[in-house]
Order: structure tokens, then C-alpha cells, then sequence
């Protein structure tokens, strides 16, 4: 066999020839709702995830509106305590749970692994409409007036107390786990059973060590919260009383349940997003991954100990003080890897070729809030600090730091990098760079404001505030409609480049994993014959021809 | 060399149970094999949260579970249904071996024994569940059993003693339900011959989940009947 040079495995003659790709291999609505293809369901996923961050996204903008002023003045407390719920049921378990890993992931998953296809196509599908399925309770549950439990659903309010579709809710949230159980377990299985010849462990992208880390999480912890919700609907049916201390049950007994899922499954939004920017970080940096196994390590053991480290949300529930400690001092040692994480990909920078393009932005945009994000949760893990900021906004910019901030910098950043691939088109690169300072300049407008009202004392879910935090406020109000309309640009100049982008190359930016071998589009089978991985994922031309 | 040219002669002899995107059978069936595996690993963690209601609502009323264990779970009927489930699961191998070995005449039967046993467990659990009911000894709210006051229900709580009973054993009854479900499916394909040595992941499959629901009951019966 020859020499693997590239795009061996795109189409043999010329990579400009137009082609018979996945997107118009078959035609019809049929073609795409009941289709195998791991990539078209991927874009399914993504069209439907961007949708859905549409709807929370405008009931962001709607709270941030209220909050606009001291008074409650736009909505009543009953009408904003359901928007911030919804908000956040949404933006969980429709936004960011499935995110990167469902749509991105399903698409790239078997490409860098040279296959064909995931182990279980029809698992694939039916995972996807398992989701829509789910997610049709939580739209039905808006059309129905909404909840007000807030997203965590806390007990005795959620069984007893709270009004309105509660059961909707709980039920769509059930259902919606067995679609994320299943892209995991498809993913692993794909991982451990169907890498390319040639391609050990090692020589995997990090994209795929972050995704198999991420994929664990789900298949472990996902059934947790499945029981949990199980047990809560009869508890607000038939009123079982497990969870209610008026019929003798344990209500902490739910927080634990809840938080044993619920602390997990950050780490299933955010670790396919360090998966996405050691890609994009050593592609567009033209160097090395700098600590690959470190990194791959790191990825794994954020999984491990995510799961030990739960308790930290209830330093206030009236659990011992040893527990507390016990769960501050494993918090901490999360801290570890993601550190190492974030050391690497700044290391992989230095004295790199950078590129100054969009991907690149929003790359280091990501490392930026990240570090951010990920500071700021060693004072709420910290048992005495976190007495002080509990439930104030200082918690709610953490976690909007990580997992906005985090999860979807690194969606942006992965439709950019894997736009080409997926659409055959390129975006405009001027617009896309000045949308990403809007982006930036808007998002940490939006949420730093409210680490300063939070230290200050400012509480979470309340409609109105003193007059005190009004400028904070403001400034959090202005920031977020930045971002808002960022996004819309974004939204504009992406599709824009669908009808008018310039036609890509099969591999614009010169990477060498196996995604990028195949022709742009990719084919509906992914590869003419068997990729064969004889390289590793960072080696690049210019790095061999200058050793 | 294009290897697609080899892939095309190859496919003329390729066996018709093999996908198109796995290379051949061994691989698929691996894949297969441990996409089960790990669907088992959820199933745990989903009884997991079960279990850990029962140890926690269990420490904070060890006396109720005694005496409610005792007085209204008989074990008699509970060590038929234990022998009943074992019986399955061995049935449920032997098919699993007919199967492997091509054993076609085996097969059905064993599978339809193996779905009797599962029924008959689910005849003697709705005996059991409605002598309960008929006793008012409902989970939660509905509880109705012994005359006791709000107060004393809340310090003694049977309540919550029959809220884990119902939930578990309700939750567990599901899941023979669905292996009925899942077996006579099998038997449907059995019986059109495509259940095969050539093709058996499926019933290995159906067999590991039925060993699982097997062996939580394995747990459940002495935790629920037999615990002093």
C-alpha cells in the first residue's frame, strides 16, 4: 500500500469534482427523519438543540429585561418564577446536556474514527427521536402555563406545593434521559469496537477521549436522575411520601438523588467542550497537542472524580460537617485536571503558528471564560465562602461561566471549525471575527456584573431587588442583548453562507484527523475503502517536513 | 490500492446478518455484546436509586420495617417466586445454547417455558398485590391499614414502608413485564427460523437483561421478605 497521503480516502480523481455527498445522496423530508446516517442525524440534532437555545435564550431575555429596573414592573413574581424555570429546564436538558456530544459528536465521532457508521444506527435514530419525543412534554408543559419549581425540582415544593404541569415536566426530563443514556452507550461501544487500523487509544483525537469521558457520565449517571424523577412523579401523583417529611420521607434523601446526576452532568456539557478546543487549539496553532495523554488522563479523571463530589450543592441542606469537608476537599481536587487542561492548550500555543480566524477567537474566547468559570467554583466549594454566596448570583455567573460561557463558546467554536466539513461551505471570516468581539465583549458583560451583585448579597429567582444593585443589573441587562443579538449575526452570516459561502476544500485548515481525509461534504458512507490511521491526530505536514 | 474494489467481490459472500458498517461478524457481535453490557450497567444504577431509598427510609425507621415485613410480606410466596425466577433464568441459558448450537426444536420451548415462569411470577405478585390493596396497605396517602392517628403514622410511617415495597417491587415487576414481552418476541423470530447459530446476539441479549431481572430479585426477595 501506498504512502498515506492526503485525501486518499476522498474521491480519487479530484477533490473539486463534484460529488454525491451525504446531503444529497437521497432526497425528501423521509430521507432525513428516518435516515441512519450518523451525520444528517447529527444535523438534525444541532437544527433542533439551536431552536431550542433560541426559546431559552429569549426567556433569558425576557428575565434580564425584568431585571432591568428594581421594581418588578414587566412580569408578575409567578410569571417571572416560571420563565427562569423554564429557562433553565430547557437550557439543561435540551441545550446543553445533548449539545456538543449529540450534534457535533455524532457527526465527527465515526468520521475520526475512519467508520462508516456508529455501532448502533437505529440506536442512533432512535435516540433522536426519543429526544424530540421528550422534548415535546416540556414545550407542551410552556404551552400549558410552565412550572415555577425551578429546574432542580427541590421537594416538599415540587410534590406538594408548586402549581401547574409539574408531572409534564418530570416526565419529558425522564424521557429525555434515555435518549442521552443511549448516544452514550453508542458512543462507547463505537470507541471501544470500531477504531480504524492503526488507530490505538493514542492515537485518537482528543475530541473522542473527551466525548468516550463524557459518554461514561451518561451511561452512569443518567439512570440516577431516571429513578429520581420516577420516584418524584409518584410522589406528586399518588403522594408516596418518600421524599415529603410530612408523610415521614426524607426531603435532603431528593438532593442527593438529584445532585448525584445533576453534579455529573456538568461535566457532560463541558468535557465534549475541552474535547472541541484541544482540536481546534493544536489545528490552529500548527503545533503538537502539548500533553496529549495528560490531557486524555485529565478528560477521565474529571469523569471519576465528578461523581464523588455531588455534595458541594448542599453545603446549606444540613448534612454533617465531615461530609462537607470531605466533598469541599474532592471539589478541589477537581480542579486539578482542569488546570492541566488549560495549561496544555496554552502551552500548545506558545511559540505556535497561530491563526487569527474565527475558530481561533472564539478558542481562546473559550480558555478565557473557562478560566474564569472554573476560578470562581474554588470560592463556592469552599465550605465558609460558600456560606455567604449560596443561592446569590455569584452562583449563578459561576455556573453561567462554565456552561454558557464554557459549553457554548465551544459549540460556536466546533460549528466554525466543522462547518466547512459538514455544510461544504465557508463562512465569511471578517464578519465572523467581528462577531465574536460582540460575542465576547457582550457575554462578559452580561455575567460579570453579577459576580459583584452577588458577593454584595444580591439573591437568586427574586423578580425585584434594592435599588443597590441597579447598576449591576443594568449593566447585566445591556450585556445579555449584546450577546443576544451576536448570536443572531452569527445565526445570519452561517446561514448566509450556506446559499452564497465560497465552496470549501476538503480540508481547510491543513488537519491531519481522519475526519478531514474525506471529501467536503463527506459521502453518505464516509470513505472510499478502509482508512487506514497511520499517523497521530496532531502530526502535522509542515511539522514533518521541518524535522 | 482501492480497497473498495476488494469490498464489493467480498460482499457477494458477505453473511446477511452482518451490517454494512462493521467489518465482519465477529466485530459486530462484540459491539453488540457490550452495547448490552453496558445497557445492564444503566439498569443497575437504576435500581441503585431504589436500593438507596430502601437503606435510607430503612434507617430512619428500622422498627416499621420489621414489623410490617413481618406481619403483611408473606415469604412463603416470595420463595415461590424466588424458585419460579431461578427456573427461568436456567431455561432462558438453555435456550441461549440452543440457540448457539442451531438447535431449532429446543429453542421455542424453552423460550415459552421460560415466559411461563415469568407469568407465573407476575400471577403470584398481583395475588399478592391485591390481597395488599384489599388490606388498605397502600403506599403513602392511601395508606389505610391499621387504624393509627396523622401523628403516629408520621413517627411509625407504614406508609413509607409500603411506598419502597410497592415502588421496588412494582419497578422490578415492569422490567418481567417487558422480558415477557421481549422473550415472545424472540419466539416470533424462533419460530420463522432466524434465530440461529448464525444469529444469536439477540437472544444472548435477551438473556443477560433476563438474568438481570433475575438477580435484582435476588436481592429484593430477602431485603423486602426475610430481613430481621
Amino acid at each position: 500500500m501506498s504512502p498515506q497521503t492526503a485525501n486518499t480516502y476522498a474521491h480519487p480523481e479530484n477533490d473539486l469534482t463534484p460529488e454525491v455527498n451525504y446531503l444529497n445522496a437521497t432526497k425528501g423530508l423521509k430521507s432525513w427523519l428516518l435516515t441512519l446516517d450518523h451525520k444528517r442525524i447529527g444535523v438534525m440534532y444541532l437544527v433542533t438543540i439551536l431552536t431550542f437555545f433560541m426559546v431559552g435564550g429569549l426567556l433569558a431575555l425576557g428575565i434580564r429585561a425584568e431585571l432591568f429596573t428594581p421594581e418588578g414592573d414587566l412580569f408578575t413574581a409567578a410569571t417571572y418564577n416560571k420563565m427562569f424555570t423554564l429557562h433553565g429546564a430547557i437550557m439543561v436538558f435540551l441545550v446543553l446536556v445533548p449539545a456538543i456530544p449529540a450534534s457535533i459528536g455524532n457527526f465527527v465521532l465515526p468520521l475520526m474514527l475512519g467508520q462508516k457508521d456508529v455501532a448502533f444506527p437505529k440506536l442512533n435514530l432512535a435516540s433522536f427521536w426519543i429526544y424530540i419525543f421528550g422534548a415535546a412534554f416540556l414545550v407542551f408543559t410552556l404551552i400549558q402555563g410552565g412550572v415555577d419549581t425551578g429546574w432542580t425540582f427541590y421537594t416538599p415544593y415540587s410534590s406538594d406545593h408548586a402549581s401547574g404541569s409539574v408531572v409534564l415536566t418530570l416526565t419529558g426530563a425522564f424521557i429525555l434521559g434515555f435518549s442521552s443514556i443511549l448516544t452514550g452507550l453508542n458512543f462507547i461501544v463505537t470507541i471501544h469496537k470500531m477504531r480504524a487500523p492503526g488507530q490505538t487509544w493514542r492515537k485518537m483525537p482528543l475530541m473522542l477521549w473527551a466525548l468516550y469521558a463524557t459518554s461514561v457520565i451518561q451511561v452512569l449517571a443518567t439512570p440516577v436522575i431516571a429513578i429520581t424523577l420516577f420516584l418524584l412523579i409518584f410522589e406528586r401523583i399518588l403522594e408516596i411520601g418518600i421524599f415529603d417529611p410530612s408523610m415521614g420521607g426524607d426531603p435532603v434523601l431528593f438532593q442527593h438523588f438529584f445532585w448525584f446526576y445533576s453534579h455529573p452532568v456538568v461535566y457532560v456539557m463541558v468535557l465534549p467542550a475541552f474535547g472541541v478546543i484541544s482540536e481546534t487549539v493544536s489545528v490552529h496553532s500548527r503545533k503538537h497537542i502539548f500533553g496529549y495523554m495528560a490531557i486524555a488522563g485529565s478528560s477521565v479523571s474529571i469523569a471519576a472524580v465528578g461523581f464523588l463530589i455531588w455534595g458541594h450543592h448542599m453545603f446549606l441542606s444540613g448534612q454533617s460537617e465531615l461530609q462537607g469537608a470531605i466533598f469541599s476537599f474532592l471539589t478541589f481536587g477537581v480542579a486539578i485536571p482542569t488546570a492541566i487542561k488549560n495549561f496544555s492548550w496554552i502551552a500548545t500555543l506558545w511559540k505556535g503558528s497561530i491563526r487569527w480566524n474565527t475558530v481561533m477567537f472564539y478558542t481562546l474566547g473559550f480558555i478565557w471564560i473557562f478560566l474564569i468559570g472554573g476560578l470562581t467554583g474554588l470560592f463556592l466549594a469552599t465550605m465558609a465562602t460558600d456560606v455567604h454566596l449560596h443561592d446569590t448570583y455569584f452562583v449563578v455567573a459561576h455556573f453561567h461561566y462554565v456552561m454558557m460561557g464554557g459549553t457554548l463558546f465551544a459549540l460556536i467554536t466546533a460549528i466554525h471549525h466543522w462547518w466547512p466539513k459538514m455544510t461544504g461551505r465557508m463562512f465569511n471570516e471578517t464578519v465572523g471575527k467581528l462577531t465574536f468581539w460582540l460575542a465576547f465583549i457582550g457575554y462578559n458583560l452580561t455575567f460579570f456584573p453579577q459576580f459583584v451583585a452577588g458577593t454584595q448579597g444580591m439573591p437568586r429567582r427574586y423578580h425585584q431587588y434594592v435599588p443597590e444593585f441597579e447598576v449591576w443589573m443594568q449593566a447585566s441587562t445591556i450585556g445579555s442583548f449584546i450577546f443576544g443579538a451576536a448570536l443572531f449575526i452569527m445565526l445570519g452570516y452561517l446561514i448566509h453562507s450556506l446559499f452564497k459561502g465560497v465552496k470549501a476544500p476538503h480540508n481547510p485548515w491543513g488537519a491531519v484527523s481522519l475526519e478531514w481525509e474525506t471529501a467536503t461534504p463527506p459521502i453518505e458512507h464516509n470513505f472510499h475503502g478502509l482508512p487506514v490511521c497511520t499517523k497521530g491526530p496532531y502530526d502535522f505536514d509542515e511539522i514533518e517536513e521541518g524535522a | 490500492m482501492n480497497a473498495n474494489e476488494g469490498g464489493a467481490a467480498a460482499n457477494a459472500d458477505r453473511n446477511p446478518y452482518l451490517a454494512h458498517h462493521f467489518l465482519d461478524k465477529f466485530q459486530q457481535d462484540d459491539a453488540v455484546k457490550m452495547g448490552m453490557w453496558l445497557f445492564l450497567v444503566q439498569e443497575l444504577l437504576f435500581f441503585g436509586g431504589l436500593f438507596m431509598a430502601y437503606i435510607s427510609m430503612r434507617f430512619l425507621y428500622p422498627e416499621t420495617f420489621l414489623q410490617e415485613a413481618l406481619a403483611h410480606l408473606d415469604w412463603r410466596l416470595g420463595a415461590i417466586n424466588t424458585v419460579a425466577l431461578l427456573t427461568s433464568s436456567l431455561t432462558m441459558a438453555l435456550a441461549v445454547r440452543a440457540a448457539q448450537q442451531g438447535k431449532q426444536k429446543q429453542l421455542v420451548p424453552l423460550l415459552g417455558v421460560t415466559a411461563v415462569l415469568a407469568l407465573a411470577f407476575m400471577g403470584i405478585k398481583y395475588f399478592e398485590y391485591s390481597h395488599k390493596i384489599h388490606d388498605g396497605l397502600m403506599p403513602g396517602i392511601y395508606y389505610a391499614g391499621e387504624a393509627v392517628g396523622a401523628v403516629e403514622a408520621v413517627h411509625h410511617a407504614p406508609q413509607i414502608f409500603f411506598s419502597v415495597y410497592f415502588m421496588m417491587t412494582g419497578v422490578h415487576g415492569l422490567h418481567v413485564l417487558i422480558g415477557v414481552g421481549l422473550i415472545g418476541y424472540l419466539m416470533w423470530r424462533a419460530t420463522k427460523g432466524e434465530m440461529n447459530e448464525n444469529n444469536y446476539s439477540f437472544v444472548d441479549n435477551v438473556g443477560l437483561y433476563w438474568h438481570l431481572v433475575d438477580l435484582i430479585w435476588i436481592f429484593l426477595f430477602p431485603l423486602l421478605y426475610l430481613v430481621k
